[in-house]
């Protein structure tokens, strides 16, 4: 039986969709088995990061209103043969399906795949309730910026309240330059005010952009610094022990002094 | 400018941008954690001054209730300047 996670965040453009492309692509070249699975109605994005917008005929909402197999949604990657994407409807309602048409969706999944990933939209309305009512795992994500680790622990609030329990978080978009200058948060101050495990830091990277134009996610490119960390995370989830990338100063002064005192 | 940020920092007289962020951010989780509005705050002020009024003469002016965070734990704090003790409270309240 497969694992469901859930990609969220509360606000958006932190980097969910890139998380969720990336993540599965990695553990497809892993060789699990994975599907994604783009709740985001209304406004869906994982079939363009992907590369796959050219091949969508049915979507969620055509599943779960039976006007077509389930099968029949699920789109084959273009790389991979043991990767597939069911993307979200973009012309309908976005309440068009409710938290046990999306249970018993994943539960039909789960037999035929390793893991199941879902993409979540921003917010905390209706679309996240589908999203996260099957998971069984929560990744949030969140950058290291006011407003976003604001959204991110609200999100961890409700995680809670629907037992979702243990998230873990990804600080994605760290610009170690910054934080050298003391004008960002480090990582040792987000996981301090989230209070939750770390699951990986994700660098800013102008190879993200590049390989999102092109729709092929960046956990595939040997030399992107993004691509590395995505590649850490994906192991990290698949349970191996990878210790957390070296960021180059991604410190600042202070929290690389308290390491070496071993305060952490 | 940015020489004169570098010196101000150098000699802490003046918090990183980071840093704000962070005290920002504690004091605005404070609130949202403990999902109370200042509307919330303002009412529970107001039934404090009642309650307390029957027992005691306090200054309401100078009456503050705040949540304050410590470690992970959320208190309640009231400071509440008493004027003077009234003798006959037990008579009131029958």
């Amino acid at each position: 039986m497969g694992e469901v996670i859930v990609i969220t965040s509360g606000k958006g453009g932190v980097g969910k969709t890139t998380t969720t492309a990336n993540i599965s692509t990695g553990l497809a070249a892993l060789n699990y088995k994975v599907v994604m699975i783009d709740t985001d109605i209304g406004l869906r994005n994982l079939d363009v990061v992907m590369g796959l917008e050219n091949r969508i005929v049915y979507d969620i909402v055509d599943v779960v209103q039976g006007n077509c197999r389930l099968k029949q949604a699920l789109i084959k990657d273009k790389r991979f043969e043991n990767l597939f994407l069911l993307p979200a409807a973009q012309t309908k309602d976005k309440n068009s399906v409710n938290t046990d048409q999306m249970k018993e969706l994943v539960g039909n999944l789960k037999p035929e795949f390793d893991y199941i990933v879902i993409d979540c939209p921003a917010g905390i309305e209706q679309g996240f309730k589908n999203a996260i009512a099957a998971a069984e795992r929560a990744i949030v994500v969140t950058n290291p910026e006011i407003s976003a680790v604001r959204d991110a622990d609200r999100i961890i609030g409700l995680l809670e309240a629907a037992e979702l329990h243990d998230p873990m978080l990804i600080i994605n978009r760290l610009r170690p330059a910054m934080v050298k200058k003391g004008d960002m948060m480090n990582i040792v101050d987000v996981e301090d005010i989230l209070a939750i495990k770390i699951l990986g830091v994700v660098p800013e990277d102008e190879a993200i952009v590049i390989s999102t134009n092109r729709g092929e996610p960046a956990v595939l490119e040997q030399t992107s610094k993004a691509g590395q960390a995505y590649r850490n995370i994906v192991k990290r989830i698949t349970g191996e022990d990878v210790a957390l990338m070296n960021l180059e100063e991604a410190d600042g002064l202070v929290s690389k002094l308290k390491k070496l005192m071993g305060i952490k | 400018m940015a020489m004169f940020d570098f010196i101000s920092r150098m000699f802490g007289k003046e918090s990183s941008s980071k840093n704000v962020a962070t005290e920002r951010l504690r004091l605005v989780l404070v609130h949202d954690r403990a999902n109370v509005s200042p509307e919330m705050l303002n009412a529970l002020k107001e039934d404090l001054i009642r309650v307390i009024s029957e027992y005691m003469d306090i200054d309401q002016a100078g009456l503050e209730v705040a949540l304050n965070q410590e470690d992970n734990t959320v208190a309640l704090v009231a400071n509440i300047p008493v004027l003077r003790m009234k003798r006959n409270y037990a008579s009131n309240a029958s």
